[in-house]
């Protein structure tokens, strides 16, 4: 399927915004203003987009501890991202869940997650609610290669096979769980993760997930078949993360020169410049300007973040129950 | 009022509340059972304890889920959907088995919206079987609502009487927080005056089902039967006559209807299924000793179970509960101190 340009710029913003407010964090973390521990998705836009792009509002995702790009593929405000990642009363849960909590469900973004497998269980319930709604809207389950050997999302892959639930289980592989590569972690399938959802009974396939297109047109194809009661499928995206598991992470576990090879060869914006341009889809001075609006929103959001004040003290115990 | 057992007083709230929202759902293990056996038989035990009598037939296969062995997907699943719409009650078969999905509980439904900046809700149920007395042994008889109880973001019922099952019920599957239900499995049978119709009783709202003088004894869920047997027997033998107090829910905790009754008595005996450490017997006992440390006339005696785990043997199992013996003996020690 041909993409409009506004569709391909979109996409591209989408990506864009993704790698600078990452980039920006590395650059802001070591100054301190930032609490807690942050995971940067650089390296992995294309598949965040490439998924997200098949989705609208009621549709869902779950997340990662990794989340900041699924957040902003899914819609969420990118200044309310950046406010609750320096933990101020303006972010998007106020200061209350910080970078791996992320939530916006206006956007049918069901939250990052701060548990390494926790959230497909939780989308393949949501698939239960749209299943039962009839409206044709569709879960997806955005996981990394490490959530692959965890016993929920296997039991939520059966689930969703047995139910016929439209929920689709994406995992991300980026080279690495934490600081242990699958290579070491995987038993069977050790280069080949998706075989294992492939044994539950669904359709399973593994594409390069640093290839925007490659990325879009394998997920649109499993989000019709959702939506039209087709049931689940999965896919392994590969690609390779630019940064550690956590920012701090001296990556000692990462041979010297590979990170810079993964941003020579691996780099899913550059890979998409070169493609648009090349067949002559978008000009490099469309993308360019993107690029400069994109790296302006991140100026403001960072300088927006650092201004706003933080939750007051008697926040501490509002918002755990609805009524108690 | 009609006399129901727990069980029908149970099943008539879960129907009442099916019958007039769809989103609600219930999913669980067996919950109709029978599914791709031999036989083609559905609603085969109606649960395995009885509480669904022909959902299948009735709710149909969208609304009432026989699900695989899979405890982690159930409550997982339970807090997903209930972020998209719907209202689940999921069954764990037994409390023991909470271990299995304890993240989906503590790290997902109950954070959820504290983490999220108190924009989401997750309006589910978890109903789970628990406690000692049938010599099910050490990983399907264990009281653990205390370890629920310590969640926050998360509300606890612990019924004793059929009315409040089917109260509690109601109001569980109507609250918009994530709800555990502990139903204790010697219960089930138990029978009671049940109001007819819509009848939901508050969380956070204790029940007095005695009345007395001379000492308070707090009771949890079925060890409010047992301390009622032993009120009455001292009021009938030694004229000594207490409260009995049911919370009814240890998340939120009344408060008040202890401490009042305390304030008259004087003395506190709290009765509880779990073992001793970080019990809700303690939490209670702590929570007299801050708030009401000038109504005591006496030191608070606590009757729990052995900080063992569950036995197996009959006589071991009755050592190891609270036993009507227990609990007087912690009464007279009270009222003779």
């Amino acid at each position: 399927m041909q993409l409009s340009r506004e569709q391909l710029l979109k996409a591209y913003r989408q990506m864009k915004t993704i790698r600078e407010f990452e980039d920006r964090l590395h650059e802001e973390i070591p100054k301190g203003l930032i609490p807690g521990f942050t995971h940067l998705y650089s390296g992995q836009e294309a598949i965040a987009v490439g998924v997200c792009e098949n989705l609208n509002d009621s549709d869902a995702i779950t997340s990662t501890h990794r989340g900041h790009g699924h957040c902003i593929a899914k819609g969420c405000d990118v200044k309310g991202m950046m406010a609750e990642i320096y933990g101020r009363a303006t972010g998007l849960c106020g200061g209350k869940g910080g970078s791996m909590h992320i939530a916006d469900l206006s956007k049918g973004m069901l939250g990052a997650n701060g548990i390494v497998g926790g959230g497909p269980p939780l989308a393949m319930g949501a698939a239960i609610a749209f299943r039962n709604r009839g409206k044709g809207e569709v879960a997806v389950a955005l996981a990394g290669d490490g959530s692959c050997n965890s016993g929920p999302v296997f039991e939520a892959m059966n689930m969703a096979v047995m139910l016929n639930l439209p929920v689709i289980f994406v995992f991300e592989n980026n080279g690495y769980s934490e600081q242990t590569a699958p290579a070491y972690a995987v038993g069977a399938g050790k280069t080949d993760l998706v075989r294992r959802a492939e044994g539950f009974g669904m359709p399973a396939s593994k594409h390069d997930g640093t290839d925007f297109f490659s990325v879009y047109e394998a997920t649109r194809e499993a989000v019709e078949r959702a939506r039209t009661g087709g049931g689940p499928s999965a896919f392994e995206f590969n690609c390779l993360r630019f940064f550690g598991h956590f920012e701090g992470d001296p990556q000692k576990y990462r041979i010297k020169g590979e990170v810079e090879m993964a941003r020579d060869t691996m780099d899913c914006l550059k890979n998409f410049r070169h493609r648009v341009t090349e067949a002559k889809l978008l000009e490099g001075k469309d993308l360019d300007q993107v690029d400069a609006e994109v790296k302006q929103l991140i100026e403001e959001a960072v300088a927006e973040a650092i201004a706003a004040p933080f939750p007051p003290d008697t926040d501490v115990t509002k918002n755990v129950y609805i009524n108690y | 009022m009609a006399i129901k057992t727990y069980r029908e007083a149970l099943t008539e709230a879960l129907m009442i509340e099916m019958d007039r929202d769809e989103r609600v759902i219930i999913m669980g293990e067996d919950v109709a059972g029978g599914a791709g056996g031999s036989a083609g038989v559905r609603d085969n035990q109606n649960g395995i304890f009885g509480t669904y009598p022909q959902f299948h037939a009735r709710y149909g296969e969208n609304r009432f889920i026989d699900t695989p062995i899979s405890e982690a997907a159930i409550v997982g699943a339970a807090a997903g959907a209930a972020l998209a719409g719907l209202r689940p009650v999921v069954e764990i078969m037994f409390a023991d088995f909470i271990g299995y999905c304890l993240d989906q509980i503590m790290n997902q439904a109950a954070k959820f919206r504290y983490m999220f900046g108190g924009k989401s809700r997750t309006p589910m149920v978890l109903r789970t079987a628990y406690g000692a007395g049938l010599s099910a042994a050490a990983q399907h008889s264990q009281a653990i609502y205390p370890m629920i109880t310590h969640i926050p973001g998360i509300k606890v019922a612990v019924p004793s009487k059929p009315a409040d099952v089917k109260g509690l019920m109601l109001t569980a599957m109507r609250d918009d927080d994530p709800v555990v239900f502990f139903d204790h499995k010697a219960l089930f049978g138990v029978q009671g005056e049940v109001p007819e119709g819509d009848t939901p009783i508050p969380f956070g709202k204790g029940m007095r089902y005695r009345e007395g003088k001379d000492a308070t004894v707090v009771a949890i869920g079925r060890m409010v039967h047992f301390s009622e047997a032993v009120v009455d027997k001292l009021a009938k033998e030694a004229g000594i006559t207490c409260d009995v107090i049911d919370p009814r829910t240890t998340s939120p905790l009344d408060e008040d209807i202890i401490l009042a009754s305390v304030q008259k008595t004087g003395r506190l005996i709290v009765v509880d299924e779990s073992p001793p450490r970080c019990s809700v017997a303690g939490d209670i006992s702590a929570m007299v000793a801050m708030k009401g440390f000038d109504f005591l006339d006496a030191p608070i005696q606590m009757v729990t179970s052995a900080h063992s785990p569950v036995p197996f043997a009959p006589n071991l199992e009755r050592a190891y509960l609270p036993s009507g013996a227990k609990i007087e003996e912690a009464i007279r020690k009270s009222v003779d101190y």
